[in-house]
């Protein structure tokens, strides 16, 4: 047999491997440290804290308990408002840099926008609480200016903790919806004001249609980061109420129960892939 | 018992089997920065990390002390759940958890011939908790109180002498309740007139009560810095469970800042020392063990820049200043009428905590 025709079998054989050799890292990144530890988590939910026997008590726990319950119900509430905050001054300030600002600048303006990522997520949700404190500067600026005789309890709320997580989410929808802005051809605006559309008319049924699509995976992002958040709620939400990561942490500190904390876990991620499932349904994410 | 049940259990098996490979996985990718076996590795709480403490030691026996901090007993057995035996030498543990170590196996008995046992004030040797079948698995080493932190120039310390004013009108939304459900509800267990160590399920509706009357009152429920930042930056002026832990450390910077002990009494924490039975360094462990009781140790550590605390050790080499910030020479009294952190039994500590929840949760 002559080489020639040894390498004319060995090279299809090479090229099915290819594949697979440049998908095989990636695959056993994600059996490492998703599948497996998600197994584990599955398995851990379904023991007895107590007697390590089988049981569905840590599920039956989350569905008898108002407390556990309410804390979900907070989560999902605090998520909501910090969407759609987040969204509605995401997008105009998107529109701002990709239509408004000229292209020389737009770099320099997008960096200026993620300049507080580049600071610890913790340190800047204690510079938020002393900005909030009774004595920060916002209250101070109520009371200097007269508006209030009284400093406002802005601290150690929801609203304090919206504002944490407003602040992170606004910069990371900004960046999704300005890609999505800088995608679109500038063929479909011309197209709308020849067919007589003006610019209100060209924004509502062309630019933001098209532009939903970036909308949505920002706001599924912001909604899957902001509901299994700890930091924040926890820095700034002065404990007043519970949301479901501090709910699961709570079960580890002293107790270890890990059964307990895995299947609260479990819920959560059972909520997300439920939101996740309406926005691909709805939106069509996938096609995009 | 548990440990039995679960060796038998099929799920328990294969959970415990995807843990290990979980950990070994870590452990895998972690190995460049594992812990050296001639180390002392020590699982600590922050104020073992200070650099002033624990550099004196190092030097001193030509050893690297590696520490891994944990908060909550429970996250701390996890982590040696996950690691391989001999792994870890000494751990910091809540006294009243000693126990929980022994029953998994984990401690060695400490030779108490070669501790300064007879040092301590007696009241906190925790011999309950830390000597378990008439072998000694703990000491220790710092204790204090969660009582009541509070802001001198903005209370009228006479009426923190009594727990009445955490739940009355005149201090209304200035109070901070730090975020640890077992010395809260014992303080609330003294303010309603009951011994801390002899709570029981019945006596959880009148500890719920009492404990949504301090919510009412309070502006936020904290953990530690959370808790801390609140009472120094003036945004609350009372910290309920809050004491020299709170105020002692930032008496530099804002002397106003106090804690006392009311007439209803105070809730008596303490930390001990236990050494791992599968300790590589045993020797080494003991040394360590020895000199954070030590007096100077017991300085060292009784300041640490994380928190202050009392040193179990009545010798130890505290400055005249340390001493008063600390109040010292008032310990006799406070322990005189502080009564023990609650040490409930595991069905008990889930209902506590539940409790808690739903105090938390309450608007």
């Amino acid at each position: 047999m002559s080489s020639s025709a040894n390498n004319g079998r060995a090279l299809p054989r090479a090229g099915r491997a290819l594949p697979w050799a440049l998908v095989t890292p990636a695959l056993g990144w994600t059996l490492l440290f998703f599948v497996l530890p998600f197994i584990a988590m599955g398995l851990s939910s379904l023991t007895a804290h107590e007697g390590g026997g089988f049981t569905l008590s840590n599920y039956s726990q989350f569905f008898t308990n108002p407390s556990y319950w309410q804390a979900m119900v907070n989560s999902l509430q605090v998520t909501a408002i910090v969407t759609v905050i987040s969204v509605l001054l995401a997008y105009p300030f998107a529109w701002i840099l990709a239509e408004q600002v000229p292209e020389r600048w737009q770099r320099l303006a997008l960096m200026l926008a993620v300049l507080p990522f580049w600071t610890s997520y913790v340190v800047r949700s204690y510079s938020w609480l002393l900005v909030l404190a009774q004595n920060g500067v916002v209250n101070r600026a109520l009371t200097g200016s007269g508006l209030f005789a009284e400093p406002l309890q802005l601290a150690n709320t929801r609203f304090a903790t919206v504002t944490g997580f407003v602040h992170f989410f606004v910069m990371l929808l900004t960046l999704t919806i300005f890609a999505n802005l800088k995608q679109l051809s500038p063929s479909y605006r011309k197209a709308a004001a020849d067919l007589g559309a003006g610019p209100v008319r060209t924004f509502l049924h062309v630019v933001l249609p098209l532009t939903l699509p970036g909308i949505m995976v920002g706001a599924f992002l912001t909604f899957v980061l902001c509901i299994g958040d700890y930091i924040t709620p926890q820095i700034l939400g002065g404990n007043n109420e519970l949301l479901m990561p501090q709910l699961v942490m709570m079960q580890i500190g002293r107790r270890g129960d890990f059964p307990l904390a895995s299947a609260l876990s479990i819920i959560l991620m059972a909520v997300v892939t439920i939101a996740y499932l309406a926005c691909a349904r709805w939106l069509k994410i996938e096609r995009t | 018992m548990s440990a039995k049940s679960a060796s038998r259990n099929p799920l328990s098996i294969l959970t415990s089997h995807l843990h290990a490979a979980c950990a070994a996985t870590a452990l895998l990718l972690g190995a460049g920065s594992a812990a050296q076996a001639a180390d002392l590795n020590a699982l600590i709480w922050c104020d073992h990390a200070d650099p002033a403490l624990l550099q004196p030691f190092e030097k001193a026996n030509g050893v690297k002390v590696n520490v891994k901090e944990f908060e909550g007993t429970g996250a701390g057995l996890a982590i040696v759940e996950q690691s391989q035996p001999g792994d870890w030498d000494v751990m910091v543990i809540d006294s009243i958890d000693v126990p929980r170590g022994v029953e998994k196996g984990l401690f060695e008995p400490l030779p108490e011939d070669k501790l300064p046992l007879a040092d301590l004030f007696p009241q906190v040797k925790m011999d309950g908790s830390t000597v378990v079948g008439g072998k000694r698995y703990g000491i220790t080493e710092k204790f204090g109180y969660n009582t009541i932190g509070y802001n001198k120039t903005k209370v009228d310390p006479a009426d923190m002498q009594s727990m009445a004013a955490l739940t009355g009108d005149k201090y209304k939304g200035k109070v901070a309740i730090y975020d640890y459900y077992l010395p809260v509800i014992g303080m609330a267990a003294l303010a309603i007139g009951k011994k801390t160590a002899e709570l029981t399920e019945a006596d959880l509706p009148a500890l719920k009560e009492e404990l949504l009357k301090m919510k009412a009152n309070a502006k936020l429920v904290g953990e530690v810095t959370a808790s801390q930042t609140a009472l120094a930056t003036g945004e609350v002026d009372i910290l309920v469970g809050g004491g020299e832990w709170v105020t002692a450390g930032l008496a530099k910077e804002n002397p106003a800042l106090d804690f006392s002990v009311p007439k209803e009494g105070a809730v008596l924490w303490s930390q001990s020392l236990a050494m791992f039975k599968d300790s590589k360094n045993k020797d080494m462990a003991l040394k360590f063990i020895q000199y954070i009781m030590s007096p100077e140790g017991q300085a060292r550590l009784a300041t640490s820049s994380c928190y202050w605390g009392m040193p179990a050790n009545t010798k130890a080499a505290l400055t005249d200043d340390q001493k008063k910030v600390l109040r010292f020479d008032e310990q006799p009294g406070f322990l005189a009428r502080a009564q023990a952190y609650p040490a409930p039994n595991a069905d008990l500590d889930k209902k506590m905590q539940d409790m808690w929840t739903e105090m938390l949760q309450v608007k």
